[in-house]
């Protein structure tokens, strides 16, 4: 099993450190050791997209991210998509359009729909559909969340 | 809310006037949701916490001739072993678990093998360590040793005599009137019903059609894992925190598989990533308790995706051999249906409801149906929504479009002249009271996606109906109201879907309050009545009532403490819209709840229900696709599922329910099923090679809710949860054929299939 590694790194803009064994992944840590439990293990193998973060700005499945890889990354993850006061635009749309039921896949598509709307804030059906195959649901048929998206994407061009 | 979340199209009860019921609300544990917040149950984190790894059979057949735990016992970090020997000896007792008789025996050898393993990926033995990785290394060193058997993953070959016996003693049960068999077979059930000469009729009909179909074993798919955690405190007291559908149901399982007292567990249920029907079934827990009892620690397993696949229980692999025959005006004269599914690896399967199922959409006076559950050497099947209701579904919707094509008649109108109505008698028995399919028809008929062309080579058009049942069980709610005028509701009913949402609703109504105003809990088995499982479409529908219950039991008690007030009798104070009133006076239920602490203090209220009366809900689907003739692959273009819901408590989520049943339907028609190898080994036990589908590869699913009130319950409630899984496969071949003028009659309808049907066919070149 060997020591445990340090590891330096930044999750949800605050400076965070943690020892790991070399086996575990970034997901195994971010719940098990930081508690931060928002990411779901549906699959452990990348197929499911249910522990979704971003990875300096970019969606990856945090069940294929060694944690040693975290040193020296920045993290945001579905505990940081609200503010101290107000759910994100998508997080109301998931909850006023009903896009979610069991909503243990939640957490990986607002994550994954964030980062689209952060790089295309108007994205079409088929661009939506396209970037959210990574993720599982089984419960919705998408079609809900797909709405939901569309229309935090509204919301969003109105506010600016 | 109007923006782009296109609501359905409601075709509404005349009567119906209600103020909280057809609104909504967003869910009660919305926010939960959607900030990670929600515990699901491997988010438990507890004091002392160690995590198990289970030890899973490399064969799907054999005798287990010995197990050694020493070398992994001795293993650093490993705190305790586990294997079938620290069960205890169950006999042949049966047990109801709430949805049937279950044979305690094969439930714990189903947790861990005892003298054979049946089905790869067999529990064998756990470990429990201080992390689930030492865990996985104790796995390792645990000695096996496995005396191979024949192994046999066909129905029909289980069937046949000489097979090799799963279970050397096994005698078909005879359905109905009771019995069994008399020589041991692979053969668990026999359901029989017949009714009428079908020989006559099938003589004197106009036209016949027969037709063989085969399906494949399907999962669930929830994307949870299953996930316990078991304390066995040194009281003697058990705490057990699931993904369960039932707290009830996995209280009961545990405390029978392990032989303790029911009043010494307690199953928290925590939130549920999805069932389906596959979270019924203990696998975890009584494993996990006790590992917990050897050393003393709470202890978790969460299934590997892999042992979801293999170790838990799919929907089974079915023949089904129909024939059907119609008088000159369509009329259906006589019915067959010869029916078998695998059960896996032990007895009692779902053939009881695809019995009940295959012409329940139909008014046919001749009919004789044989459906038989078969034992093989695969998981042990399970529930998933609409249980044994899909297979019938596509094989009878295939033939009756065959029917129309041949009678050369619109597929809708021929539904509609044969569709079951009010009074109509299934096969197996019960009379319908007032259902929707007619309305349900008439809708689809008079829907724009019917009434549009399709034009373009190779693409069909199909629709298909489907049936399920609501059952009615057990539920029970306890309400708690509170000085500021929320009421606290407690209930047993785990939420797969936005159920509080829907029962708060019931209740809110009940009470001329806004539902923001209820406060919903889904309560552990301490903590609230007994309540069934979440399943059978019953929880809006049953739970629904309790809530209703206790709304009335409410406004009884604050009649009184109006009456306290106005110093005149209970009886004279009248309850309308949310207001207390007896001649001048008046009080809002806000204003009275102010009140309650100095009038008798807080009010509780509480509900356990039975409803008996069932229900049944029908839908039908419309189907617009494209086949690629060169890989085979369909594409769906426009899909539209049309339901009596009875009344939609919270329409988003019935709505939801139609489209997640639809694609998980569409899944299953074009791409979903386990692949076996001769050994019995499944060969895509990841969901990349299973390839449930993606938000890719379906288009929006337009919804139309047709609201037939249901005469059993007070607001018209009927369950929506499970019927929308069932038309899809019928609708897919259906279009499928009109596509190509090939009938798939084998699931999936997958790029190979279909390809290799279309080169069969001579069709290739188009």
């Amino acid at each position: 099993m060997g020591k445990k590694i340090h590891v330096s790194t930044t999750i949800n803009g605050e400076a965070v450190e943690f020892l790991c064994e070399a086996r575990q992944s970034f997901l195994e840590v971010l719940r098990d050791t930081l508690t931060l439990t928002g990411a779901k293990e549906g699959c452990n193998n990348g197929n499911c997209g249910a522990c979704t973060v971003l990875m300096n700005g970019v969606p990856v499945d945090s069940c294929l991210v060694l944690a040693v890889e975290a040193d020296g990354a920045e993290f945001e993850t579905v505990e940081s998509i609200a503010t101290e006061e107000h759910l994100h635009p998508l997080q109301e749309c998931f909850l006023e359009g009903a896009a979610l039921q069991c909503g243990i896949c939640t957490p990986g598509f607002l994550v994954s729909a964030k980062a689209l709307l952060d790089n295309q804030p108007e994205p079409t059906e088929e661009e939506i559909r396209f970037e959210l195959s990574g993720n599982l649901c089984r419960c919705t048929g998408y079609d809900k969340i797909v709405r939901a998206v569309q229309t935090a994407s509204e919301r969003m061009k109105e506010v600016k | 809310m109007s923006e782009n979340f296109n609501h359905a199209q409601i075709i509404k009860d005349p009567e119906d006037n209600y103020k909280i019921l057809g609104t909504r609300p967003v869910r009660h544990d919305g926010v939960d949701k959607v900030t990670g917040r929600a515990v699901y149950a491997n988010d438990v984190q507890l004091q002392g916490l160690v995590e198990a790894a289970i030890l899973r059979s490399p064969e799907a057949h054999a005798r287990i001739l010995s197990i050694d735990t020493s070398e992994a016992e001795a293993h650093p970090g490993v705190l305790a072993v586990t294997t079938s020997a620290d069960f205890p000896d169950l006999g042949d007792k049966v047990a109801n678990l709430g949805e049937g008789p279950v044979n305690l025996a094969h439930l714990a050898a189903n947790c861990l093998a005892k003298d054979k393993v049946l089905y790869k990926g067999h529990a064998v033995a756990a470990v429990a360590a201080q992390n689930v990785h030492i865990a996985r290394e104790a796995l390792d060193l645990i000695k096996v040793e496995y005396e191979p058997l024949p192994v046999i993953t066909d129905a029909l070959e289980a069937m046949k005599d000489g097979a090799p016996l799963l279970h050397e003693g096994l005698l078909t049960n005879l359905v109905p009137g009771g019995g069994k068999a008399e020589t041991p077979s692979n053969v668990s059930d026999h359901h029989h019903f017949k009714r009428g000469d079908t020989e006559a009729a099938f003589e004197a009909a106009h036209i016949v059609v027969e037709r063989e179909f085969t399906t494949q074993t399907v999962h669930q798919g929830y994307i949870e894992p299953h996930a316990a955690t078991a304390h066995w405190n040194q009281d003697g007291q058990l705490t057990v925190w699931a993904s369960t559908q039932g707290s009830f149901s996995a209280r009961e399982q545990t405390s029978e598989v392990l032989q303790v007292p029911i009043s010494k567990v307690k199953v928290i249920p925590c939130e549920i990533g999805g069932g389906f029907g596959g979270k019924i079934p203990v696998y975890l827990e009584p494993v996990a308790a006790v590992l917990s009892r050897k050393c003393g620690r709470p202890v978790k397993i969460q299934m590997t995706r892999d042992g979801v696949f293999e170790g838990t229980g799919p929907t089974p692999a079915s023949f089904m051999r129909i024939k059907l025959g119609v008088d000159e005006t369509g009329k259906m004269t006589a019915g067959e249906a010869w029916l078998a599914y695998d059960t896996g690896a032990f007895p009692g399967g779902v053939i009881g409801p695809g019995v009940m199922c295959v012409f329940s959409c139909y008014d046919i006076e001749h009919a004789n149906i044989d459906g038989y559950d078969v034992c093989v050497n695969k998981p042990w099947t399970k529930a998933y929504r609409a249980p044994g209701s899909t297979h019938v579904a596509y094989a009878i919707e295939s033939v009756v479009d065959e029917l129309a094509e041949k009678l050369e008649m619109d597929p809708i109108d021929l539904r509609l002249l044969n569709a079951a109505r009010e009074g109509t008698k299934r096969v197996d028995g019960p009379v319908y009271p007032r259902i929707g399919l007619i309305e349900t028809l008439e809708a689809a008929k008079n829907h724009d996606h019917y009434k549009s062309p399709l034009e373009g080579p190779n693409r069909g058009r199909g629709v298909a109906a489907g049936f399920w049942f609501n059952i009615g069980l057990k539920s029970a709610a306890t309400a708690h109201v509170n000085a500021d005028g929320t009421v606290t509701l407690l209930e047993g009913s785990t939420d797969i879907g936005g159920t509080r949402t829907s029962i708060s609703m019931q209740l809110a109504e009940t009470l001329g309050i806004a539902a923001e105003d209820i406060n919903p809990k889904v309560a552990d088995t301490d903590s609230v009545g007994y309540t069934d499982i979440t399943g059978g479409s019953r929880v809006t529908f049953a739970t629904g009532l309790a809530a209703v219950e206790v709304g009335k039991d409410i406004i009884s008690q604050m009649k009184g403490r109006a009456a306290k007030l106005w110093e005149c009798e209970a009886a004279d104070v009248e309850f309308s819209d949310g207001v207390f009133s007896q001649e001048d006076n008046s009080i809002s239920f806000k204003e009275l709840c102010a009140k309650l602490n100095t009038t008798g203090g807080l009010i509780t209220a509480r509900a356990s229900v039975d409803p008996q009366g069932f229900t049944n809900g029908f839908g039908v689907h419309i189907c617009d696709l494209e086949v690629d003739v060169e890989t085979g692959k369909v594409q769906i273009l426009r899909y539209t599922a049309l339901q009596d819901a009875g009344k939609a408590i919270h329409p988003s989520y019935v709505e939801g329910q139609m489209q997640g049943g639809s694609v998980q339907g569409i899944g299953w028609a074009l791409n979903e099923e386990y692949l076996f190898d001769e050994k019995g080994h499944m060969l895509n036990p990841t969901m990349l090679d299973y390839r449930m589908p993606t938000a890719l590869d379906v288009p929006m699913i337009d919804t139309v809710i047709i609201e037939v009130p249901n005469p059993s319950h007070p607001f018209g409630v009927r369950g929506v949860g499970e019927t929308p899984i069932v038309p899809p496969p019928g609708a897919i071949a259906n279009a499928v054929k009109n596509a190509t003028g090939i009938r798939m009659t084998d699931l999936p309808m997958s790029p190979p299939r279909v390809h290799s049907a279309i080169m069969e066919n001579g069709n290739g070149t188009s």
